[in-house]
């Protein structure tokens, strides 16, 4: 008995020390988690990027770890992937090398000027690299579209032929057949941030309280009644369409991919519906940046070259669902459920009432508060039926104080402020 | 037999209290300053910021409304299992075997069991369905159905936090001497007689320390909730991950920390005062 | 100790015979189904594939089944390596809490000293609070130490959790051995380590054992610190919460099963023990 525990133990301590540790490029990324994704970064994407080792992260553990990096002055981490809103905080901080010669490089390669400039985060040097972009469609099973209510156009809906919409499902099928990605780990904020708040109010900060954006709360209570309840369950909208739990779902492209590649016939991709300022839409993008005191310097841009390259950045939208952030053309014999998204994306963007929300900039570490004062203001006037004047008077006092506290300004849709974006 | 070398006691522990010190006290002291101060002053800024949430009070609700509902049906369940195991004999160890498994089972794992078995289109809505009870899908773990989603919760946590219970209890059960038990059959007390004079009693303090060491751990419920119930239940510990992950602010979270502890504490003290537990069978 | 104290207490008398038996047995049937079938469902799920878990309604039969999943998940790239990096951390925190925490139990069980409800305070204190709320502070000081995305890192965090336990066991299992016996070997003449080696050390092993292996299961299902703590080195549990939790259902509970099927060998491998350890130490 006792041999065979200290014959365990020392196994086992055996075995901890002779994993090799190999010289690799440490890239660490906040996005394509899960585990058919990582796979394809690591055997397609990273192929010609030199020995990398792809290790993926949650965004909560990522900051932390940047966080206690940066603190105690020794790295493990030469690359990071992450969303614009993830590396705002580090840049914050001063905690990224700046990357002004790549920058130089890309755009005479090919990457649109406007797009790198989002890399800056409104700071002198080059902070990141736009690498991919994405944003958020809605999506449709077929079958749903004979309850479309008459004379909509589903590529030009607004919320009341959505609502309408939701009504004759309901009816029809005895189940309301709407689903948004509510659950904990779901994108709701972003819709809020970039769908709702743009297309009622035309703000996002500014107007956050005001009358409009009361008049969209009262919508949304309406449209609430056809979303099914499991919402607040919902990360990822490709499951619940996938298994028929709903027929109409909005969310992140990369979080539809699944279900609609899987079986690009039964869907439509359409954009998000219109409120009285327009159709609001936001874009998302991930870069890639290299934090100050990475050990491998020099590898970590070499697979920031390879990831910018136009035929790495065809394969990513093709592999994964996330677009280039170069200037090409998605080649024909796309994926089709990657084409059918992209299409969706083109007519977002080319609609005429278009309205165009940039992510957050200046939050800093406050992201994450930032996205709760309208979790809780949705929380509390859809879910808990509270009276919307008085808690957007609440939630928009928190959202002054979080605004003063960061001095972070204005950025779109809102109209531009000196100093911190005021609410009004 | 001590007192001639007073130092070897505290040789003995020295080292499991110097690496607690170092890994475990020093951080604590860091946390409850953290906690406890805003922008390098002591403050209180943290703490109302934490009871001031909208799910402060709900989050407070629920974990004390979890601990009262799961805590006494794990003991009551863990002693069902025990007198009925005692009257076994051949097959007893297999039945033990199988009743302590979900001991080993983690948090993270006891989750997806449930959520496979819960979800719209689970096993427990696909036996509805069959048996005629629902027409169709029905969903148990949404907000609209608060009452379905505590219960299925409730279910998850018995499943997975009954075993430690049972383990403790069935161990004291093992050192009631037969004798009593055959005294008592001797004097014609019933089999309810028997058990609510003689067992219970005689394995008070294994109910005492299984009572302490299931409170404390319903106090920390965490993953299974937010596996099954995501945002729509919060209780204590979920909204301090919430707090240090998705919102990124660790004051907050150090404070909820430090309440969960104080409450677990509180709730220790009143045990010991309330069932006079001898301290040598703190858990 | 173990084969006595586990013997059985002989059924009841033949007249209450077969209505009461029949009740016995279908009571334990219904708890062991309580406890296997939620396994056995989340396995089918593991098997079932992508499709299966798209089945509605669902039959609850092993129909439809095929080890590829299964198969697939355990080829994907860093499942294996971390299911070592567990073992090695797993083996370090059992090294380290029976090391540390042995001679406290020990100290604990045969001494009165000054200062031992302090030191059960602090064991108390490791138990009341939310550990992974340390993992910021602890990040920090891992990083400068060189420790931080080691295996010996997550070990000594897994013994923060697994010493306090293995020092109120092992205290228990020390206070099973009679004094007696080991005074009566300084009496012909042994030392006192010789005394503890030769008398008590072969009676507490089985103990100790069960203790070990408990350790074990505690490393092996914590995820939070593990996770922090890590970037290359990932425990198995550690990397299935980064990956699963945003992949397809039918990986998920495939991954649910990975965790589950480890801790249904160790509990078997302990089961004669597990109820000696709790009964000696609640005595």
């Amino acid at each position: 008995m006792k041999r065979i525990v200290s014959l365990t133990i020392l196994a086992s301590t055996v075995l901890a020390f002779a994993s090799p540790v190999l010289a690799q490029t440490v890239f660490v990324s906040t996005q394509l988690r899960p585990i058919e994704e990582a796979t394809v970064v690591r055997q397609d994407l990273l192929k010609d990027a030199g020995k990398v080792d792809y290790v993926v992260e949650e965004p909560p553990q990522f900051a932390v770890r940047m966080e206690a990096e940066a603190q105690a002055g020794k790295h493990t981490v030469s690359l990071v992937g992450a969303l614009h809103g993830e590396l705002s905080p580090l840049a914050d901080r001063g905690q990224l090398e700046p990357l002004d010669e790549l920058a130089k490089k890309l755009a005479a390669g090919g990457m649109p000027q406007s797009v790198l400039d989002l890399g800056k985060l409104g700071k002198p040097t080059q902070q990141y690299i736009p690498w991919m972009q994405a944003t958020y469609v809605m999506a449709a099973k077929k079958e749903a579209l004979q309850y479309l209510p008459k004379g909509a156009d589903i590529n030009a809906l607004t919320y009341d032929q959505l609502i309408e919409w939701g009504k004759n499902m309901q009816a029809a099928t005895g189940q309301p057949q709407i689903g948004f990605p509510a659950g904990p780990k779901g994108l709701m904020a972003r819709y809020f941030q970039g769908y709702f708040y743009p297309s009622f109010t035309g703000g996002v900060v500014r107007t956050f309280k005001n009358a409009d954006a009361a008049a969209g709360w009262e919508k949304l209570k309406a449209l609430w009644a056809y979303v099914t309840p499991n919402s607040t369950n919902y990360d990822f909208m490709q499951e619940p369409l996938a298994s028929g739990e709903v027929m109409v779902a909005w969310d992140h492209v990369a979080r539809l991919k699944n279900a609609i590649s899987a079986a690009p016939d039964d869907y439509v991709v359409f954009p998000a519906p219109a409120g009285p300022k327009g159709r609001g839409y936001m874009p998302v993008l991930a870069g890639l940046a290299i934090p100050k005191g990475a050990p491998d310097t020099a590898g970590a841009t070499k697979v920031i070259e390879t990831l910018t390259t136009q035929k790495t950045q065809l394969l990513t939208a093709s592999k994964v669902g996330f677009f280039p952030t170069l200037n090409v053309q998605l080649p024909p014999d796309l994926d089709k459920g990657v084409a059918l998204l992209a299409g969706a994306v083109t007519k977002t963007q080319g609609s005429k009432d278009a309205v165009i929300s940039l992510l957050p900039v200046g939050l800093g570490d406050k992201g994450g508060e930032f996205n709760k004062v309208y979790m809780d203001a949705f929380q509390r006037i859809v879910l808990q039926n509270e009276p919307i004047a008085d808690v957007l008077v609440k939630q928009g006092a928190t959202m002054a104080k979080l605004m003063t506290d960061t001095k972070a300004p204005c950025w779109a849709p809102d109209a531009k402020s000196d100093g911190a974006c005021p609410v009004q | 037999m001590t007192q001639n070398r007073p130092w070897i006691p505290y040789l003995l522990i020295l080292p499991s209290v110097a690496f607690l010190a170092l890994l475990f006290v020093v951080p604590l002291v860091q946390t409850i300053w953290l906690a406890l101060s805003d922008n390098g002053a002591p403050s209180l800024a943290n703490a109302e910021r934490m009871v001031t949430d909208i799910n402060f009070t709900r989050s407070v609700r629920n974990t004390f409304l979890l601990t009262i509902v799961v805590v006494p049906v794990q003991i009551a369940i863990a002693l069902a299992m025990g007198t009925m195991v005692s009257k076994v004999g051949r097959g007893r160890e297999t039945i033990l075997w199988i009743w302590t498994i979900p001991l080993g089972i983690s948090d993270l794992a006891a989750g997806l069991v449930w959520l496979s078995i819960l979800q719209n289109t689970g096993y427990f809505n696909s036996l509805l369905f069959s048996l005629g009870v629902i027409g169709r899908q029905a969903s148990w773990l949404s907000y609209q159905t608060p009452i379905a989603l505590f219960i299925a919760i409730a279910v998850a946590e018995i499943w997975r936090g009954t075993a430690i219970v049972m383990v403790i209890i069935v161990a004291g059960l093992n050192q009631v001497p037969k004798e009593f038990k055959e005294a008592a059959e001797i004097f014609g007390a019933g089999p309810w007689t028997r058990f609510w004079r003689i067992t219970l009693p005689l394995i008070r303090p294994a109910l005492q320390s299984a009572l302490i060491l299931r409170t404390v751990l319903a106090f920390e419920v965490f993953a299974v909730v937010y596996a099954l119930g995501g945002r729509n239940f919060p209780v204590l510990v979920g909204e301090a991950y919430n707090w240090q992950n998705q919102n990124q602010n660790y004051s907050v979270a150090a404070v909820y920390a430090v309440l969960i502890m104080i409450i677990s504490l509180a709730a220790t003290l009143i045990y010991l005062k309330a069932l006079k537990v001898d301290p040598e069978r703190l858990p | 100790m173990s084969r006595e104290t586990m013997s059985t207490i002989k059924a009841s008398p033949a007249s209450f015979a077969s209505s009461r038996r029949w009740l016995l047995w279908s009571g334990i049937a219904a708890l062991c189904a309580w406890v296997l079938v939620p396994i056995y469902l989340v396995a089918l799920g593991a098997l079932g594939g992508r499709q299966g878990v798209y089945i509605w309604p669902k039959t609850g039969l092993p129909t439809g089944i095929s080890l590829e999943p299964f198969i697939l998940f355990l080829k994907t790239e860093g499942v294996v390596q971390s299911f070592l990096n567990s073992f090695g951390a797993a083996g370090i925190t059992v090294a380290l809490s029976i090391l540390l925490g042995a001679p406290a139990g020990y100290a604990l069980a045969r001494y009165d000293f000054r200062g031992k409800d302090s030191y059960r305070l602090l064991v108390l204190l490791t138990r009341a609070f939310p550990l992974a709320i340390l993992a910021l502070p602890l990040t920090v000081s891992f990083i400068r130490l060189g420790l931080y995305d080691t295996i010996i890192g997550v070990g000594l965090i897994h013994t923060v959790l697994a010493l306090p336990f293995a020092a109120l066991v092992t205290q228990g299992i020390f206070l099973g051995v009679p004094k007696e016996l080991e005074e009566a070997a300084w009496v012909f003449g042994c030392t006192r380590v010789q005394a503890f080696f030769k008398v008590v050390a072969p009676l507490a092993l089985p103990g100790i054992v069960a203790t070990a292996v408990f350790a074990f299961v505690i490393s092996w299902n914590e995820v939070f610190a593990a996770s922090v703590l890590t970037v290359r080195n990932r425990t198995l549990t550690a990397y299935l919460l980064t990956v699963l939790s945003e992949s397809p259902m039918h990986y998920r509970f495939a991954g649910g099963l990975v965790l589950i099927l480890p801790s249904v060998v160790f509990i078997f491998a302990v089961r004669r023990y597990l109820f000696a350890i709790w009964g000696i130490s609640s005595k």
